[in-house]
């Protein structure tokens, strides 16, 4: 069952059933993994970021979204045929920043959705490029094609975060 | 201490999980710098104690990845079926006029082949042929344009181990990096952490398949002084061990100075597969390595003192093998008789006449036709021998005369199946 209360700084706090917790990235990752198969442009996107950003955003608990971004972005890494903790590293930090932002902000209009979603894209990026430079595998960013990509991703992610709002429970 | 930890208990929690991944991912380096090999790529390393891991990843997207698949062949599956039967008069006029073009090709293309397997037989020429392969299909990806890998649903079960290549009847696709028990990942030639030996089959130019972030490999230690069209064929090498030599990359899409390697080229490569659109590939699990088998002098002109021999009956047929003492009948149509001193090769030097090229390549007589180590442990019975080899489109016989070793040299260790079967020469 989620939950709603408010938090110190007054802005509403929501959790969810473990079902939900549990189904929602793997579904993420499974969607991720199998649709550029059909449609290779799908590959632009980043559903487990997406689904980082909404989990820790809607809990704004700072150490929940640390470790729904590491678990998600670890996951994401074991598909992938390099050192896991690539994404795992930068998906936690950006769960950490997001609940930490959460719990100040309120983000639950699609404008700051949209504004979050395209920075916390170029954050994710930038995060996984350091730590591919730290593993000794550094790659060039190319920022006209990240750009895009993080303006694709929030605009995904406005649609994306109205339906999982329904997974929101009250109490 | 307490106070500290309670208070800046969210810091702690990321600080560790960061700390906890920076160690793994260290360890998970260090491995893998320790055991990769340059050509090889990622494929040949060890994965430290994330396997389990990763197989349990696998394990949790793969279903729903299965589930996917196997829906869209069957809504495509009906959907076809219904397709097919609307064009099929039309497409089976396509097919026919398909069919009798690539019978005219076939014949050209016959020549041209066994004109190669008498010449690379002659030389002792090793190659790789995939002898075995298991189809697969792909399930899924690793979603992100950040790793350009594929998963197919074969693995250990089905003999797939990491390294094999995967192909299609296009061209090259990847390589097996791991393999678990059902599924398999390939890593793509237009991943970034890929590798492979090619060559520009035009102008013989050997290089390294490389992938990069866009997402289309390209060909780098080139000379920037070599001309390059765009178009230009590439194949592999065979000399990564992974791919066996001369199956299709792809074509040259673009040339451009390499900025980070400044005197190379930077060859872009359209991949001959659509690496975006795979659904099912081909993984060879088995390689032979064997000289090409030739077909005897049938398939080549026939001398004017053959044609006289069936003319007149009075002529007695020659005869072949009948006696195991004597060199065994060549291959090739060689026409051989023993020479008078054993051992070392010390004839004429070998030439071959291409009239079509008008070029003339001599091998000099110090150096011996390669032997199979079978042949070379036999008692060496030194024959000179002619070889009639028949260019294609070009029914002039060339004359080759060379210094033969014992004819068994030249027969492969095992039959091609590809190969028209040998007939006894008349």
């Amino acid at each position: 069952m989620a939950r709603r209360s408010i938090s110190r700084e007054g802005v509403e706090v929501h959790t969810f059933s473990w079902a939900t917790s549990i189904l929602v990235p793997l579904l993420a990752l499974a969607i991720q993994a199998s649709l550029p198969l059909r449609l290779p442009f799908f590959a632009v996107f980043d559903l487990p970021l997406l689904t980082v950003l909404f989990f820790s955003v809607a809990r704004r608990n700072p150490i929940a979204g640390t470790v729904t971004g590491c678990v998600i972005g670890v996951l994401q890494d074991a598909l992938t045929q390099l050192p896991i903790g690539l994404f795992g590293m930068a998906k936690t930090v950006v769960g950490y920043i997001a609940s930490s932002i959460g719990a100040k902000v309120d983000v639950e209009n699609p404008g700051s959705r949209l504004i979050m979603t395209f920075s916390f894209y170029l954050l994710h990026r930038m995060l996984y490029q350091v730590a591919r430079s730290m593993a000794q595998m550094p790659i060039p960013f190319r920022w006209g094609h990240e750009l895009a990509a993080a303006l694709a991703n929030a605009l995904l992610a406005v649609v994306l975060f109205v339906a999982l709002d329904r997974l929101k429970q009250r109490k | 201490m307490e106070n500290f930890f309670t208070r800046y208990r969210k810091e702690t929690v990321l600080v560790v999980l960061l700390f906890v991944q920076m160690i793994a991912l260290a360890t998970q380096v260090k491995v893998r710098v320790k055991n990769t090999d340059p050509m090889q790529g990622p494929t040949v390393t060890q994965e430290g104690g994330t396997r389990l891991l990763r197989v349990w990843a696998v394990a949790m997207v793969s279903p729903f990845q299965k589930a996917a698949v196997n829906t869209g062949v069957a809504v495509r599956g009906l959907w076809h079926s219904y397709i097919d039967l609307r064009g099929m008069r039309r497409d089976n006029d396509l097919l026919q006029e398909e069919v009798n073009r690539l019978r005219m090709e076939q014949v050209r293309m016959h020549e041209d082949a066994e004109q190669g397997r008498r010449l690379q037989a002659l030389l002792g020429f090793k190659q790789q042929f995939p002898s075995k392969t298991v189809a697969a299909e792909v399930i899924g990806t690793s979603g992100t344009e950040l790793s350009r890998v594929v998963y197919v649903n074969r693995g250990r079960r089905d003999g797939l181990e990491p390294g094999m290549a995967v192909i299609t009847p296009d061209g090259i696709v990847g390589k097996v990096t791991r393999a678990d028990r059902t599924t398999s990942q390939i890593l793509l030639i237009n991943d970034p952490t890929s590798g492979a030996g090619v060559m520009l089959e035009r102008l013989r130019l050997n290089g390294i398949l490389k992938g990069t972030t866009a997402g289309y490999p390209e060909i780098l230690y080139v000379m920037a002084d070599e001309k390059i069209q765009t178009g230009d064929r590439v194949l592999t090498t065979g000399g990564d061990r992974v791919f066996p030599k001369g199956m299709l990359v792809g074509t040259v899409e673009s040339v451009m100075p390499d900025r980070e390697r400044d005197p190379f080229l930077a060859i872009k490569v359209r991949p001959a597969v659509n690496l975006s659109r795979l659904e099912e590939v081909l993984v060879i699990t088995e390689v032979v390595e064997r000289t090409p088998y030739a077909t005897d002098s049938t398939s080549g002109p026939m001398k004017a003192a053959d044609m006289l021999a069936q003319r007149l009956p009075s002529v007695p047929k020659k005869e072949l093998t009948a006696d195991p003492t004597k060199p065994e009948t060549p291959v090739l149509g060689i026409a051989a008789t023993p020479a008078k001193t054993p051992g070392k090769t010390t004839g004429p030097a070998t030439s071959i006449t291409d009239p079509a090229n008008k070029k003339t390549a001599v091998a000099p007589a110090s150096q011996p036709m390669q032997a199979s180590p079978k042949a070379a442990k036999a008692p060496i019975n030194k024959i000179a021998a002619t070889i009639v080899v028949k260019t294609a489109g070009n029914a002039k016989a060339n004359q080759v005369t060379t210094p033969a070793k014992k004819p068994t040299a030249l027969k492969p260790t095992a039959p091609n199946p590809t190969d028209t079967p040998k007939e006894t020469p008349r």
